[in-house]
Parts: structure tokens; sequence; C-alpha cells
């Protein structure tokens, strides 16, 4: 089949003289197309006013009789943090975003909270049951992140199991009120984002030089100071991590103040939403999403981009 | 309970304490999928009814279908996408524009999915109104999926690459293969376990997701997690208890198959499986 060796020989040489600009040609084109032109869009139209008409958002450049003009409007950032009713920095925009950092940050420490000790304990178990311990902290992680806070509605109800358990053990004599206000909102960000943090902690941990905490040990320590003077400034990018993993997806988390939160538990991720789909204040909500990622995540990106790389040059030291 | 028997135990206490929370949900959620009545808090008796109910709703049937050809079809094309991402990162050394590449490639990571969701709809919709498409649908949901799980596959695929031993992709070239020959008879069958391992990741992601869909979905479009999330929204329906059951089986099942897969191979090479 001379044709067939002609069509392979044929992409041979086309791999062998393009092969490598193919490679990187086509994932560059796709991050371009889908991350930063979409960056830049979400840009651009927070600068804008809304629309006329079907428009939802003004055009950034006119030509009027041959003269270009450009309208670069802040009047979205300003609207975010002003309000003419309330004044300064009392908005509804300040407030989601300052109940987000809030859940984010309590989040994380509930997570840190439980999930250190359960990463140190598991790292520190028999190396014969570790894998099947790590398969049964994933195993719920495969399963269905909606389902498994959607049950949390049906468990924390005013008749639900955990309220007949209070009031069997004679805790209470009326059903606690936990589900739409913060205790459901905490338990289930914390319940959701608990792997994240117990999955780096545990990688970090179980590398922990063993020899270091016996050195520790003959030096005159306690257990307790070892583990505080040693452990935990070791493990500190795992920690650094782990919370990053946890604060940043709940700042935005979207689901579980749906389902689990009350009127009042407006998280930013919903302010979003509604100004998009409800207002159709495309400016606005892309004011709030440069908002999010310019005094959010790129300062905490960073952050942990240099604690893991310092990390990395301490263990090659 | 005296002192020193807490401190014995303390780390068994702290572990199953910790397992019992992340367990206790699933249980609650099998157990009322066989409920006989629409109760959540008193299980009143035995019952296939919801398993019933969930067969005959077109809405989760139809969308669980739908979700399952997106995951597939993201999955496949993010591991794709990832494979080459992480191919240039690992081999192909300084090249220009690397730190911006990575650090493009591996934002989905930190951003909080509604502004993926977001910027990828502003996107859509600014291409649909130049050229009048694409529609938003199942294929913008793939599109956006594939992006998002892109950044956690490459993960995957770049660890394994950094380790895998290049001698013998260099043996192969000294024994006269073309460089995609080496790719892909040598190369590629050493890597299957993390490009399955990133497949499945991708796949699961994109199984699970709601937000990014809740952006990029168009009419008549609803994937089974969309469906669920409004059921849920809505109050108390033990189809979806039965549904989750369903789903908790089928992973388990998978995960049971694996590891005899694994402990099997294993057994044969009389070596340590690769983790």
């Amino acid at each position: 089949m001379p044709a067939m060796t002609k069509v392979s020989g044929f992409f041979s040489h086309m791999f062998l003289r393009h092969g490598r600009s193919l490679v990187l040609t086509v994932p560059w084109f796709w991050l371009l197309l889908f991350f930063a032109v979409p960056f830049f869009i979400l840009l651009r139209i927070s600068v804008t006013d809304m629309g006329e008409g079907l428009n939802p958002f003004a055009p950034l450049v006119t030509s009027d009789n041959g003269e270009l003009s450009l309208h670069l409007k802040l009047s979205n950032y300003v609207s975010l943090l002003h309000d003419s009713d309330t004044g300064w920095l009392q908005t509804l925009y300040t407030e989601s975003y300052l109940l987000s950092l809030k859940y984010a940050l309590w989040t994380t420490l509930l997570c840190l909270f439980f999930g250190y000790p359960f990463a140190y304990f598991l790292a520190r178990s028999k190396p014969s049951v570790r894998p099947l311990l790590l398969l049964m902290v994933m195993l719920p992680f495969w399963t269905s992140f909606l389902l498994r806070v959607y049950a949390w509605k049906g468990l924390l109800t005013d008749q639900g199991i955990i309220n007949h358990l209070l009031i069997f053990l004679g805790i209470t004599a009326e059903p606690v009120q936990m589900l739409y206000n913060d205790v459901s909102m905490l338990l289930g960000m914390t319940y959701v984002y608990l792997p994240f943090m117990v999955l780096p902690l545990y990688a970090n941990l179980v590398k922990l030089d063993q020899r270091l905490l016996e050195a520790s040990q003959d030096l005159g320590a306690t257990p307790w100071e070892t583990f505080w003077l040693v452990t935990v400034p070791l493990s500190r990018s795992g920690i650094v991590a782990g919370s990053m993993l946890v604060f940043i997806p709940c700042l935005g988390e979207f689901v579980i103040p749906s389902l689990l939160g009350g009127a009042e538990n407006l998280m930013i991720g919903r302010v979003v939403w509604d100004e998009m789909f409800s207002s159709n204040n495309w400016p606005r909500a892309s004011a709030l999403a440069i908002a999010m990622i310019v005094g959010v995540v790129m300062p905490l990106a960073w952050y942990n981009q240099r604690v893991t790389r310092r990390a990395e040059q301490e263990l090659s030291a | 309970m005296s002192a020193s028997w807490l401190k014995r135990h303390i780390s068994s206490l702290w572990l199953s304490g910790v397992f019992a929370f992340f367990y206790l949900p699933l249980l609650f959620l099998v157990v009322f999928s066989f409920n006989s009545t629409r109760q959540d808090s008193v299980f009143t008796g035995f019952s296939l009814r919801w398993y019933q109910a969930l067969w005959n709703d077109s809405r989760l049937v139809e969308g669980f279908s739908l979700s399952l050809n997106v995951a597939l079809m993201s999955a496949t094309l993010g591991t794709v996408l990832a494979t080459l991402a992480a191919f240039a990162l690992v081999r192909f050394g300084n090249f220009r524009g690397r730190t911006l590449f990575n650090a493009m490639l591996s934002s989905p990571l930190v951003m909080p999915e509604v502004i993926i969701g977001l910027s990828l709809l502003l996107l859509f919709v600014g291409i649909e109104r130049m050229f009048g498409w694409p529609q938003r649908g199942t294929f913008t949901i793939v599109l956006g999926h594939a992006l998002l799980g892109m950044a956690y596959a490459s993960v995957v695929i770049q660890s394994r690459l950094k380790e895998m031993d290049r001698s013998v992709e260099e043996a192969a070239l000294d024994l006269g293969c073309r460089p995609f020959q080496v790719f892909f008879l040598v190369t590629l069958p050493n890597m299957t376990q993390a490009l399955l391992a990133a497949w499945l990741l991708t796949f699961t992601l994109s199984f699970d997701d709601v937000v990014i869909s809740e952006f990029l979905a168009g009419p008549g479009v609803t994937t089974l997690p969309q469906v669920i999330f409004n059921y849920a929204r809505r109050g108390v329906n033990p189809s979806i208890y039965a549904a989750a059951s369903l789903l908790m089986l089928a992973v388990s099942l998978a995960v049971v198959i694996y590891g005899i897969q694994i402990a099997r191979q294993s057994r044969k090479t009389g070596m340590q499986p690769e983790d």
C-alpha cells in the first residue's frame, strides 16, 4: 500500500518538523481563547455603562463623524463601594463580600482544626492500613458534592435526626433551629471542603523526617513542644496549600448558600448571579468578578506560590 | 475515662470521629432512599417506591444521559489538552511565555467557579453575536468543563511525566524510532495509569458540576446536577436519595473492581502498585 506509507510518511514528516510547535500551539490557543480573552471581556464590560435597549452593555469606543471617543466608566466600581442611601462601604456588595470572607475564614479555621490532627494521625497510622484510610477520605469526594450537601438539609431540619437525637439525649427540650443559618452554612462548607484540607496536609506530613522529631525529643522537648515547634512549622507549605484550596472556593461558593443558607446568608457568588440574570446588569456583575479576582484570588495565589517555592528551596538546600 | 486512656486512643478517636462526619450524610441518603413515605426524619418502612419514581422521572433520566455525554466528551477533550500542556511544561524547557502558560493553565484551580462561569458566558455570548454560533447548550458546557478539568488533569499528568524514566525513550530513539513513534509506542503506554486517573478526575468534576453548567446551559438543556439542584431547592424529594444511592453503589463498585485489579497486578508482577 504505497498510499498508506505516503500518508504516514507525510505525518511523520510533519511531526518531525512541526511536532514541538504543534504540541505547544494547541494548548496555547485554547488557553488564550478560553482564559485570557474572557478575562479581558470581563474587564472591558466592567468599565462600561449598561447598554440601551437590547444591548446588555454600552460600547467602549464610539465614532462620531470620524472622531473616536473612549467611554471608560469606573462607576460600576464606585457603586460597589458607595450607595446613595447608605453611604460609603455600606452597600449590598461590601456586606456580601465581608460575609463571604467571614464564612471562608471560619470554614478554613474549622477545616484546619479538624483536618490537621486528622491528617497527622493518618500520616502516623500503620502503613498497611493507610491506603484504605486514604481511599475512605476520597470516596465521599467521588460521590456527588451536591447530594452530600442536600443530605445535610434532611439531617438538620427541625424534625430531623440530629434534633431528634439532641432531644432524646436531653440536651434540648425544643428543636434547635440549625438550618438556614450560620450553623448549616459552616457545617456544610466544612463538610465539603475538609478533604481539600486533609489531602495536601497528609501529603506533607507523611514525608516529615522522623529523625527531626526524635532529635527534638532527645533535646528535651515535650511531645507538645515538639508538635508546635517542629511539626507545625515544617508543615507550613501544606497548611498554606490546604487553606488556599478551602478558602478560595468557599469565597465564591454558590451551591451551599442556595441550599443551606437563609435569605440573610447572601454570599458574593449569589450576588454575581443575581446581577447577571435577575437585574441583567452585566457591567456590575463583571466589576464584582474583577474585584474578586484582583482583591482576593491574585494576592492569595501569589502568596501560595511564594510559600511553595520557599519550601522547595528549603528541601533542596 | 482517664487522661492516659484518652492520650492512648486520641488518634483512633479523632480518625473515627471525622470519618463518622464524612459518612453520616451518605448513610442518611441510603437509608432514607428506602423509606416508604416522604418523611425524612422517621423511617416508616421499607419500600422501593422512590427507585421506581426515579425511573419514571423523565427529567432525571434525561439529565443523567446528558451529564454522561457531557462528562465523556469534556473528560476526553480536557485530558488530551492537558497531556499536550503537561508535555510542553515538562519536556520543552523554558519556552517563550512559559510562566504565562503555566499561570493560565493552573488558574482555574484557584478561581471561584462563579467567575469561570461568568467569564465564559460573556465570551460565548460575544462569539455568538459575531458569528451567530455557538448557541448556549451542550457544546458550551463541554468547553467549560474541559477548561476546568484540564487544569486538574495537567497536575496529575505533569507529576507522572516528571518521574518517568527517559532512558527508555532515548533507547527507542537510538534504535531508529521516529519521535512520534516514540511518543505513541513508548511514552503514552508508560503513562496510561496517570492518563486514566486524569480522565476519571475530569469526568467526575464534569459529572458533579452545577455552577459552570448553570451559567453555560441554554434553554431546555439541564444536566443531572442541575435537575437535582432545582429539586433540592424546592424541598424533600426522596427520588434524589435514590439517585444518590445508585451513584454511590456505582462508585463503590468501580473502586472495588479497581482495587482488585491493582492487587492482582501487583501480585502478578510482585511489585508495589504505582500510586
